[in-house]
């Protein structure tokens, strides 16, 4: 770690960086450049708007559907996330820290969850949905994506929490600490940027989705905004909605970048260093 | 501070294997007891078990006069010190230190005194508000100790506590245990697979093998008075040497002489089973250069030829290594040794003085001072020269 790289493959490094992180943001910048011109200028193919207007941001905020499509997002997110991330924990630290019969079979199951196409489950789900009375219902989207986001959430945090030395527990017991004790003053905080991770990781997964949401969603009851930018329409047939696509596109990305910068600074490495040696 | 009592205690894991057998030791009041022995010996078990992060199979643990079986550890009032320290990496050493305070509800002054006393006794003041990151190995292992000491436990358990530290490091933390635990004269129960760390520090030690308590003496009954051929081969470095030999009317007849044996010696021989197959022991010391010793001391003593392996110089003292030719000493106990230490059963080593000419390649002339011999029977592995166990 404290071993000084040479500078010419600093350099080297830098390039390569730089060329990732331009490729990465290159398609961002032209949907924000997309964003801010007006529709007849859409098309110019110029990444500096020659003329710069809000009419688009204005317009797909008439009418509540896509703020109330926002609204739906943002809730269904954070019950996925706070179910999966506490049902997913329990069953992590279960996985990395007692031998159960049946675990291995547990984890080959999560993993094929997470394998499974989706694709294939739609048709199935659209039916029971609509059956039991789920479809275009907030519970309706949120069990799916638990579903598919707590193996995600269980691997996650399971290779956290095997990082914690065992002793640890150990060593709060000898303490005088009970389980609960143990896991909430010594286990959490260390585990906490496992947690976190998991946290980023499922509530992304369930903002992004297309597939589900626009399966088994209708009306402004249940829409996300993923949904509600594919629904956009041009204000006269003969109109492509571009620009209100691409503001669509930068609203929903302001949340995941908000969500990210609140927790990355819980994201830290070696946050267990000097816990036991070797 | 409390007496331990084990009484029979023995642990069975499902699949029917046993670490520890029937082991029952009283350990008194402010005794420092070892629990020594290689590697799977079941020493860790019976600490884990003393400490309730293990459950016992059968027989009885009191600590205190009070049956403590079903007690969960943190009810039992015994601190423990890891060999990985276990330091809680998200607290300072205040913190740390402070912890099983915090946990048993002491009134916050209490804590911050108790705190100060203790980094005070273990120089640990200056550190107070670091992390366990920012430590040195010997730092994080006080830490470890005031956390424990900081409450005042009936007992004191340590498994293994100076086995990450440099050697220079380790004598110091075993001479600081010993001055610490004579201070408070807390009843402490310490697990080391060291032998010499087990004869420095222990009042008693506890010498295990698979399971099973070998013997429980003081160092010096251990090193002189051995029950049996694995304490012979263990306590002690450089290890006692074993010779195959045979009895005879007079004696015993070894590789290299026969040796007549005092009368003294033949009535503890009948004292014993007879028999089928002998061992004898040497301890190092007790094997000498024959051309530094007088005259006197050659009478009484075997004097015999070896070829010198290899002479390793400690400055007052020099080890000559030598072997012998033919069938060496056979026995399941010693199997057990040599797994341990690697070392082959026709290897022997002595120690002489620095003044010994003895060159490796040469040969030399050693003398061996008959009346200090130890026999045991090979197949029990018992010793042969203290009365028989009951």
């Amino acid at each position: 770690m404290s071993e000084r790289v040479s500078s010419g493959r600093a350099t080297g490094w830098t390039v390569v960086n730089v060329v990732v992180v331009l490729y990465a943001l290159f398609p961002v910048l032209w949907i924000l450049s997309l964003s801010l011109k007006p529709t007849s200028t859409v098309k110019d193919g110029n990444l500096i708007p020659t003329q710069v207007t809000l009419d688009n941001y204005k317009a797909i905020f008439q009418g509540n559907t896509f703020s109330s499509a926002l609204v739906n997002s943002i809730g269904i997110g954070l019950i996925t996330t706070v179910i999966a991330v506490v049902v997913g924990g329990m069953a992590a630290y279960a996985i990395a820290r007692l031998a159960f019969p049946g675990k291995r079979v547990l984890v080959g199951v999560a993993l094929l969850i997470a394998m499974f196409p989706q694709i294939s489950l739609v048709t199935p789900l659209f039916n029971i949905e609509r059956s039991i009375g789920l479809f275009d219902t907030w519970p309706g989207l949120v069990i799916p994506y638990i579903t598919f986001a707590l193996p995600l959430a269980i691997y996650t945090m399971s290779a956290f929490f095997k990082e914690i030395p065992w002793d640890l527990e150990k060593a709060a017991k000898m303490d005088g600490a009970t389980p609960w004790q143990a896991f909430t003053k010594v286990i959490a905080p260390l585990a906490a940027p496992g947690i976190v991770t998991a946290a980023i990781l499922v509530f992304i997964f369930a903002w992004n989705d297309l597939l589900l949401a626009l399966s088994l969603t209708a009306t402004q009851r249940a829409i996300t905004a993923p949904v509600a930018i594919a629904n956009f329409t041009g204000s006269s047939q003969f109109e492509e909605p571009t620009g209100s696509i691409a503001a669509g596109a930068m609203i929903i990305t302001v949340p995941i970048v908000v969500f990210v910068l609140i927790f990355q600074r819980r994201i830290v490495a070696g946050l267990t260093s000097g816990a036991v040696k070797g | 501070m409390a007496e331990i009592v084990l009484d029979r205690v023995a642990k069975s894991y499902a699949g029917g294997a046993a670490a520890v057998k029937d082991l029952s030791i009283t350990i008194a009041d402010g005794e420092f007891v070892i629990l020594v022995g290689p590697s799977g010996c079941g020493k860790s078990t019976t600490l884990n078990m003393i400490a309730g992060l293990e459950d016992i199979t059968s027989g009885e643990l009191r600590i205190g006069g009070d049956r403590v079986n079903e007690k969960a550890a943190k009810d039992r009032d015994i601190a423990m010190v890891f060999q990985s320290y276990a330091l809680y990496p998200h607290m300072t050493v205040r913190q740390n230190i402070a912890f099983p305070l915090v946990l048993a509800k002491v009134p916050k002054a209490d804590v911050a005194t108790k705190v100060e006393e203790t980094a005070k006794i273990l120089d640990l003041t200056e550190l107070l508000d670091r992390k366990p990151g920012q430590l040195s190995g010997g730092q994080r292992q006080r830490v470890a100790m005031g956390r424990a000491i900081v409450r005042s436990p009936k007992a004191f358990l340590m498994d293994e506590p100076l086995s990450n530290l440099d050697a220079k490091l380790r004598v110091q933390m075993r001479a600081e245990i010993a001055r610490l635990q004579n201070r408070l004269g807390t009843t402490t129960v310490y697990v080391t697979h060291d032998q010499t760390e087990a004869m420095t520090l222990g009042d008693r030690v506890v010498v295990m093998l698979a399971g099973v308590a070998q013997q429980i003496g003081t160092p010096d009954e251990l090193y002189h008075r051995p029950a049996n051929l694995f304490v012979a081969g263990f306590i002690g470095s450089p290890s006692m040497n074993f010779f195959p030999a045979t009895l005879t009317d007079v004696g015993v007849r070894l590789p290299f002489g026969e040796v007549t044996l005092t009368s003294e010696v033949h009535d503890m021989l009948a004292r014993h089973p007879l028999p089928r197959n002998v061992i004898a022991g040497v301890r190092p010391e007790h094997l000498d250069d024959a051309a530094l010793i007088d005259s006197y001391a050659r009478i009484k003593a075997l004097t015999f030829e070896v070829t010198v392996d290899l002479v390793e110089s400690l400055g007052s003292d020099k080890y000559v290594h030598f072997h012998t030719e033919g069938e060496g000493a056979q026995s399941a106990q010693l199997a057990e040794l040599s797994t341990e230490s690697g070392v082959g059963a026709n290897q022997f080593v002595e120690r002489v003085p620095a003044e010994t000419a003895a060159v490796a390649g040469q040969p030399a002339q050693l003398a061996f001072d008959t009346s200090k011999l130890t026999l045991f029977d090979a197949d029990t592995g018992a010793n042969l020269s203290i009365p028989p166990a009951e």
